[in-house]
Parts: structure tokens; sequence; C-alpha cells
């Protein structure tokens, strides 16, 4: 066979998600036009790359709508309390140093309820990804404002618009300590999945903060006509690859923000560094 | 051979208790009059290869003993009142989800910040409900130093046992008294590990109804995949709207409680055959109590003394059974009164006389006996 008659061939093989996927467990709870979806079909086709085992996994979450993405995939999940899951992974961690942890938040659990986790554990470069699903909305208790939502913003508890500056979450992850810190898009797929497979690979603590669309709760209160159209003007007019920066005029980044990998470091790995103490006390 | 004696404070005992019954995790956040445990494990238990870790605040403390319980250890955290009250939700968690792991709580003056290095009993309540929704809650209460050793090894078994969080309760004059303590040899107290499932991966439920208490696999260590959520959930582990599920969910968490009772109830009586006036102590309170007890029987006073070392569940039996005989109960504790409300339920129509206290002194053996005269 030709390399291009193999590459057509494996184009034509649909990718296989059973493998991952708890039988039974779905559909899921997502709405119509929700991004969670993309994210996870990204995020195991990027598991597959790296040839993980489910055994090899553990994912764990806090409370909200991204954080029901544990109860449908079939490795060790653990879904927690809100703004906690960091917490509780850095534990599982901790005790089994061998375990992947990979922790699904969205932006009011991650940054918070959650947000004195995230910066401690961004700070200790435990070994764990974090894939913070934003969408600018608490979905799953019907749409207030998060950290996130751009100031102005309606949303069921800023009806005349939201008046508090939002966290920039990928800022936040690097200035905390984070040694892999990226943003991504759920309209972005292709590039998701590369995002999440190198944050993944990446030993220490990685984010990935998701830009993601909520048209029910945020895209209705703000005017979007549907999900695409979200994607199309916050995910992919909203933002500039890292690798484009240097090429446009600086009219053209204003406004927008950066996707892709915004920083990368090599920094010592928590658990690492705690064999080492035993090493010490053990001398 | 004499056994090895070493004089000791009472959270030093708590962590050599720890230690003895396998701890091998322990996160934490410093808080008097608890520090101690904390830093006596985070010296000793990297020397033993186990896990310590110092989390950025009491939340995250309990969230990470948690995730160390599931992932394989034996967890413990320690705090005192103002981290108790921010471990409620962890708490909550533990028994929902039925995950073994100890919590020493030293009790410290109250509410709020208080009287961060006086003593108190005053947080007996919080154990009991602390923790929004209906739970099992073991709280044991020990009075000395040694006994702090023991009964930590005792909280360790039973949450292995019953696969829940489980409370070791003293007052801070027990958590920083010095006293001589016996070091067990390896083998002189019973130790207990949790189940570990023995079926076939694709079958295993970590919430099997068909057991009391189901087998609890450790993330990645024993082949078994499986969902832990705080949410109502059926035996499979995965969120469930089966109102008749949910309803067995919620009374059997609480039924491996009712149904091991003697199991799970221990306390210490003195003279209580013939006893008239019953004092019931625990923790520092209850050695006042006991000197106040055997000066009154000098007196040819029918006192007894009841002292309770597993204080929650409550030892109702035993107190109905008490009430039979005692016209008084005489509760001294350093709270405005809490556990008298529990001995006041289990023996009706029986004078309960509370003695109080809350400026951050102990109660005193002659505050005790002046109220024992006062009913002879």
């Amino acid at each position: 066979m030709t390399a291009e008659a193999a590459k057509k061939q494996k184009l034509s093989v649909p990718f296989d998600y059973s493998k991952y996927l708890r039988g039974g467990k779905l559909p899921h709870i997502w709405c119509p036009g929700c991004g969670h979806g993309i994210i996870l079909k990204a995020l195991l086709r990027a598991i597959d790359k790296i040839g993980l085992t489910n055994d090899e996994i553990c994912m764990v979450s806090g409370i909200g709508c991204s954080s029901r993405t544990p109860g449908y995939v079939d490795f060790n999940t653990m879904h927690t309390l809100h703004g906690r899951a960091l917490s509780y992974a850095t534990g599982i961690k901790m005790a089994n140093p061998d375990l992947n942890l990979i922790v699904t938040t969205g932006d009011g659990d991650a940054l918070a309820i959650g947000g004195n986790h995230f910066i401690h554990t961004c700070r200790r470069n435990i070994d764990m990804t974090i894939l913070v699903y934003s969408n600018s909305i608490y979905g799953m208790t019907g749409g207030q404002f998060s950290p996130t939502t751009p100031e102005g913003s309606k949303t069921s508890t800023s009806p005349y618009g939201a008046m508090e500056p939002n966290f920039d979450c990928c800022e936040l992850a690097k200035a905390s300590g984070a040694t892999f810190v990226a943003r991504a898009t759920s309209y972005h797929v292709a590039e998701l999945e590369r995002t999440i497979k190198a944050a993944i690979e990446h030993k220490g603590t990685s984010v990935v903060e998701i830009l993601d669309q909520c048209p029910i709760y945020f895209g209705r209160q703000n005017k979007y006509k549907s999900a695409s159209h979200m994607m199309e003007m916050i995910e992919k007019d909203g933002t500039v690859s890292v690798k484009q920066v240097d090429k446009l005029p600086p009219e053209k980044l204003e406004g927008k923000l950066l996707r892709g990998i915004l920083h990368q470091v090599e920094g010592e790995e928590y658990c690492d560094k705690y064999a080492k103490i035993i090493e010490k006390a053990q001398d | 051979m004499a056994k090895v004696k070493r004089f000791m404070q009472g959270n030093e005992a708590c962590a050599e208790g720890a230690l003895y019954a396998g701890c091998n995790f322990f996160a934490g956040y410093p808080i008097t009059p608890s520090t101690e445990i904390a830093e006596i494990l985070g010296y000793q238990l990297p020397k033993i290869g186990g896990k310590w870790i110092q989390m950025e605040d009491e939340i995250a403390s309990i969230a990470a003993t948690i995730g160390g319980s599931l992932g394989g250890c034996k967890a413990l955290t320690a705090t005192s009142g103002p981290g108790l009250s921010l471990k409620q939700e962890g708490l909550g968690y533990a028994a929902m989800a039925e995950i073994p792991c100890v919590i020493i709580n030293v009790m410290r003056g109250g509410p709020s910040t208080g009287y961060p290095t006086g003593p108190s009993q005053s947080d007996m309540m919080t154990a009991k409900w602390g923790t929004h929704g209906d739970h099992p809650v073991i709280a044991l209460t020990p009075s000395t130093v040694p006994e702090i050793l023991t009964e930590t090894v005792r909280a360790f078994n039973l949450a292995e046992k019953y696969r829940m969080p489980v409370f070791v309760f003293y007052d801070e004059i027990v958590g920083h008294m010095r006293e001589p303590v016996e070091i067990p040899e390896p083998g002189d107290l019973e130790i207990v590990d949790r189940a570990k499932p023995t079926c076939k991966p694709e079958d295993y439920k970590p919430y099997d109804s068909n057991f009391e208490i189901a087998p609890l696999a450790a993330y990645g260590k024993d082949g078994y995949r499986f969902h832990v959520t705080g949410l109502n959930h059926g035996d499979d582990g995965f969120p469930t709207n089966d109102s008749k599920r949910i309803d067995q969910g919620c009374r059997s968490i609480m039924a491996k409680i009712e149904n091991n009772l003697d199991d799970i109830l221990k306390n210490e009586t003195v003279d209580m055959d013939d006893a008239e006036i019953v004092l019931f102590a625990y923790g520092s309170t209850a050695r006042s109590a006991s000197f106040a007890q055997r000066k009154a029987r000098e007196k040819g006073i029918k006192a007894g003394l009841f002292r309770p070392l597993t204080m929650w569940p409550f030892p109702e039996k035993a107190i109905r059974e008490a009430a039979k005989k005692a016209k008084v109960f005489i509760v001294p504790e350093m709270n405005l009164g809490q556990m008298s409300l529990e001995v006041e339920r289990c023996a009706p129509g029986i004078e309960v006389k509370g003695i109080n206290r809350v400026d951050g002194e102990p109660i005193n053996p002659a505050q005790i006996l002046e109220c024992i005269e006062k009913y002879k």
C-alpha cells in the first residue's frame, strides 16, 4: 500500500471512542450547542495519541457542567466538591504518583470557589493537567456571572451588566507558578487536541484554558444568535494564535486573547521533590 | 521485658498512635492547639516513606486527606474548632462517599477564633451535626495521654472497617499535657485494614449493597476502575435519581453504625452498680470527675462515674440503664451544656445538672464535689 493509500484508509476508519467511554452513561447532560462535548472528544483523541491506558488515568472534577465529564469516561474517576477538585487530586497524586491526573473544571469552579486551590496547585507544580472549560458563566445553576465573565455582560445575576473585571486564567496560572499554560478553544478542534496532548505530556502542573460556549445561558442573554455564532465571535474572531502574533499589526491584536502554548518551562515536579525528601529523611 | 515508657505530650501520643495504626498519609494546615501533630508527622512520615503535605487551607487539607485515602493510604488530618468548621463539607463528602479517614480535633475555646490557647469541649455537637444532611458519626473522646494513643489507633481501625470518617476529640488540656506512655509493641494492639475487593474488575461495585460495608479498591493500585461522587449514587457509584436507591443509600450509611454499636461503643464505669449520683464526664473533665467521685465515695455518697470513650454514637442504652437507679446525672463539661442534652434525652424524668465553664479554665474536682454534696 502506498503511503497515500494508507493515509486515506486511516482517515476512513472512524475513531473508536467507545474504549474510553463508560457503557450506559450516555447521553451526556450537556445542552445542545454546548462546547463541552467537543472538549471531551479532543481529550480522548489526545489520550489515544499519547497511548495512555484507562488504568493509568485518574480524572477528578469539582461541581458544575464541566465537572460531569468524569462520569462518562472509563478511567479512575472522582466527582468531588465545588472548587475542590485540585485538592482531592493532589491527595490522590501524592498517594499514587504513577497515575496521570486530569482535572476537568469550569471557570467558576476553578477560579472563584476554587481560586485558592488553583493558585497553590500551580505553585506546587504537582504533575496534573487542569482543563478549565471556560464559558464565562455558571451553567449548572442557570447562568450567573463568573470570574471570567467579561465586564458588561448580562447574566441572571448581572441584569444591568457585570460590574467586576474578569480574571485572565492563563496569566493567573503563569504568575502562580504553573510550568505549562495554554489557551485553546472548542472552535479550533485540531489545535485543542494538540494542546491537550502537550499539556498531558508536560511534567508538572499544566493549565489549559479552553474557551467554550454556553449558548443557553451566556449566549441568549448577550444577543448571540446561536452556538456557532458564539464560536465565531468569541473563539475564532476573539483570539489570535501565538504563532501569528509577530506577523500581525498591533491594531489587529487589540482586544484579542492569545491562543496556543503561552508558557512552558521546566520545573522540578512536586512528587519528585517529595521523593527526595523521603530519601533525605531516611538517610 | 518491661515495655518502653516515654514521657510525652497528648498530641505527640496522637502522632505515635497514628503511626502505630499504619497511617501513611497526612494533609493538614497549621492551627493551635493541634499543630504538634502536623509537625511530628512531617518529621516522621517521610522516614517511613509516608506522604505528608501542608495544604493551603483547612478545606484543601480534608480534601487531600480523602484523596490520599482513595489513593490507598491510611489518611489523617488534624485541626481545631475554626478548622473543623471549614472541614465540614469534606467530612460530609467522606461520609457520603464512604471514604475512610481520621480527623483529630483538639478543642479550644469558641465560637469563632475564640480562645486559641485555652481548652474547651464546645465542639461536641459540631461533631454530630456539623455537616449538612443525615450522616453517620463516630467520635472518640480520650481523657489521658496514653488513651490518646490507643484511641487514635482505634479511630483508624473503625474508619477502615466502616469506611467512614472517624473523629478523635480531646480538649487542649489533654492535648498539651505530658504523661508517661507505654509504647505498644507491634502486635499488642489490633490493627484493621480496609477490605479489598476480590471480584473480577468488571464486576466491581464500590457501593455493592450485597455487602454491609462494600470493599474499597484504591485508585490505580488494585486493578479496579470505579467512580466516586458526593451525589446520591447506586451500587456502581454513579449518580442516581432512583428514589428507592437514594433512600437505601441514606439509610445504609447510618445502619452500619446502628447495627454495630457493640463494636463501636466503649466506655469506662466506676462504682455504677449502686450509683444514685452519676457523673457523666469525658476528656480532661473526666479526670476531675474521677477524683470527685472517689472523694464522694469516701464520704459515703453513692456516686458513680460514667466515662464514654465513644461519644458518638451516643451510649444511649447504657445511660437509659443507669437512669433506672440514678436520682441525678451531673454533667461537667467545658461548654454551656452540650452532652448534657443527650443525657437528658436518654434519662427522661431524671434531673440532669450541668457544671459548665467557658472561661478557658478547667473544671476542678472541688467544683464537682461541691455539686455532688448538694444531692447526697
